[in-house]
């Protein structure tokens, strides 16, 4: 177990180098992956049963990125976990490389590919069912985005896993209230959220996404016996970068030499202050 | 050849909207969270009460379309042409052809333009699926030139239509728009006896290319442009083959079911002719953007002259 002011440090970690890679790769989803980053530390240094040694091992835990265009936070959280080679992230997206723009599972630690939206739920539904058809002992999370939601799947799984009882499943919705166009309540007004989970058979958390102790906390409790559970996380896009938070044109942007120079010394500055907590 | 055009289709398809719905409110255009990647925004700005929005839903955007071409409005639903021709298909089939409701569905990004993003983004079998349906016209314009000449007729006819746009600039085909575009009309960009390349889309202007290369080693190579890959200009097709006896098709599409397959279904009563199908082989496709995969499977004018030179040979 990390304490909780190590998991936050390591998600400082995990920023600077996803930017990095966004960088050198001058293209990703920079807004999308900063936002879901402390989620991700959350579950794969704590939550989650995993060995990236024995990656298939029997009963690990799973997890579907169901909003796969933020490959560049699952690709670093991947190599920093020991999955594959930290080197190898600098090949993100080059001509032949197996890093690509989205979750592809011939990277040991993705379970599914994914990068069209609206699909992880389903698919968790299935794996989750399985698990219980086998008698397994594992749990399934799944991390989507809000605009996400207006996919018609999206709600075929939600009313799946609550008709089979699926207390195995975890889904995350990344609440960070944008989507590309601007605004996702604008785009297409999904409130109440919490309501219509509720109404769908869900037990539902709201709870800050981006505060480490509560995410842990939260994702740690196990659901209620035969009802599959839903964390919405109301986070920030851009999390972590001033000029970032809150931007939607920072959705798939790529930071100039200038503005990477300043995200760096903003993060610099975050781990400097947990040093001395 | 021509100063580097920056202008991609999309763009081009977004003037001739916007002067459509200018002319004629019931002109509509639908997005699924892509006005950006469609180049749409600027018809949102200047036209915003005909502009619909569903967020991230390929299949109720193209419903919804249906919808409203039923009540007599001019739906012109884009999305990526990976979700549209893939996520929307039925919707596309029942709702659009077979009840014949007069949407043009835009597929944008299309075939390897998103490069790095993967399968997932890529829309390589879409002709396969659209060419199947029946009343759906399946279109793909070869350059800027060409949208903005695509564009105008799609505004103005009553017949379901599947149009499938690239992302990045196209070097150009044409020099300007003054020549005769008629939709399931091939049109012959380079003339020549020796063999003939049947291309359309992005892949024009790489045949173009090979063409040049092949003319400089003395061999004869004309070039026709399929922009409509249904309705099928069978006939130009045939005549082309027969004159040159040497055929290649290459499309930026799998390569089951595309262009080649039509080529191939036009040519299967004709006698000694030679056709050889280029395009993305039945596999998962290695990394890389646009000219590096059209370079890696062969696709690229050089590599095109090279397979032409060898045939002649
Ligand atoms: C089916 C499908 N449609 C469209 C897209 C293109 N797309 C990629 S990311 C994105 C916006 C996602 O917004 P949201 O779900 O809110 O996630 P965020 O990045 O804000 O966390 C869209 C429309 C896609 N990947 N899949």
């Amino acid at each position: 177990m990390m304490e909780i002011n190590e998991l936050k440090k390591k998600a400082i970690e995990i920023r600077k180098e996803t930017l990095e890679m966004i960088y050198n790769a001058k293209t990703g989803h920079t807004g999308s992956d900063l936002s879901c980053t402390d989620i991700l530390v959350a579950l794969y240094y704590e939550v989650m049963n995993i060995d990236p040694k024995n990656p298939e091992m029997i009963n690990r835990d799973q997890y579907i990125q169901s909003k796969g265009h933020a490959a560049e936070v699952l690709w670093t959280v991947l190599a920093n976990k020991g999955f594959f080679e930290k080197a190898e992230l600098k090949k993100f997206s080059q001509y032949g490389s197996r890093l690509i723009g989205h979750p592809n599972n011939k990277v040991a630690g993705v379970e599914m590919n994914t990068g069209s939206l609206g699909h992880g739920l389903s698919v968790s539904v299935g794996i989750a069912l399985a698990g219980k058809m086998n008698g397994d002992n594992f749990h399934i999370y799944t991390l989507m985005g809000d605009g996400e939601l207006a996919e018609g799947s999206i709600w075929e799984g939600a009313m799946a896993a609550a008709n089979f009882g699926l207390d195995n499943l975890t889904a995350i919705i990344d609440r960070n209230g944008l989507q590309i166009t601007g605004a996702s309540e604008d785009v297409m007004k999904m409130e109440s959220l919490k309501d219509k989970w509720i109404a769908f058979g869900w037990e539902v958390q709201e709870i800050d996404g981006n505060n480490m102790e509560i995410l842990v906390d939260t994702l740690r409790k196990p659901n209620k016996t035969g009802i599959p559970k839903m964390i919405i996380a109301h986070t920030i896009k851009g999390k972590g970068i001033s000029f970032i938070e809150n931007k939607a044109n920072w959705h798939h942007k790529v930071p100039t030499e200038d503005e990477m120079m300043t995200a760096l010394s903003e993060l610099n500055q975050q781990l400097e202050e947990l040093k001395n907590v | 050849m021509s100063k580097k055009n920056t202008i991609a289709n999309r763009q081009a398809m977004c003037e001739v909207l916007i002067e459509e719905a200018k002319e004629n409110s019931d002109v509509i255009v639908l997005t699924s969270d892509s006005r950006g990647s469609a180049s749409l925004a600027k018809f949102a700005d200047q036209l915003p009460a005909q502009l619909i929005e569903v967020g991230i839903a390929e299949q109720n955007l193209v419903s919804i379309s249906a919808g409203m071409a039923h009540m007599g409005k001019r739906p012109f639903a884009a999305s990526p042409a990976c979700f549209l021709s893939m996520r929307s298909i039925e919707q596309i089939k029942v709702d659009v052809a077979y009840s014949n409701k007069n949407v043009k569905l835009v597929g944008i990004s299309g075939g390897i333009s998103y490069g790095a993003l993967g399968m997932t983004h890529h829309s390589l079998q879409d002709f396969a699926v659209t060419r199947a349906i029946p009343n759906l016209q399946v279109l793909v314009p070869a350059d800027r030139h060409e949208t903005k000449k695509m564009f105008k007729v799609l505004a103005t006819t009553n017949i379901p239509a599947y149009i499938r746009l690239g992302r990045n600039p196209v070097e150009d085909c044409y020099p300007d728009d003054s020549y005769e575009f008629e939709i399931g009309k091939a049109i012959t960009m380079t003339d020549g006896t020796d063999l003939v390349f049947i291309a359309a889309g992005e892949t024009v202007r790489q045949a173009m290319d090979a063409s040049l290369l092949l003319k400089k080693k003395g061999i004869s190579a004309k070039v026709l442009n399929l922009h409509s890959l249904k309705p099928f200009d069978e006939l130009a097709v045939k005549k082309a083959a027969r004159e040159t006896g040497r055929v290649i098709s290459v499309e930026e599409h799998s390569i089951y079911g595309g262009l080649g397959a039509a080529v191939a279904e036009s040519l299967s009563e004709e006698k000694g002719i030679v056709h050889k199908i280029v395009g993305l082989p039945d596999e998962a496709l290695v990394t890389g953007t646009t000219i590096e995969l059209f370079k890696h499977y062969g696709m690229d004018g050089a590599s095109l002259a090279e397979l032409g030179k060898k045939m002649v040979e």
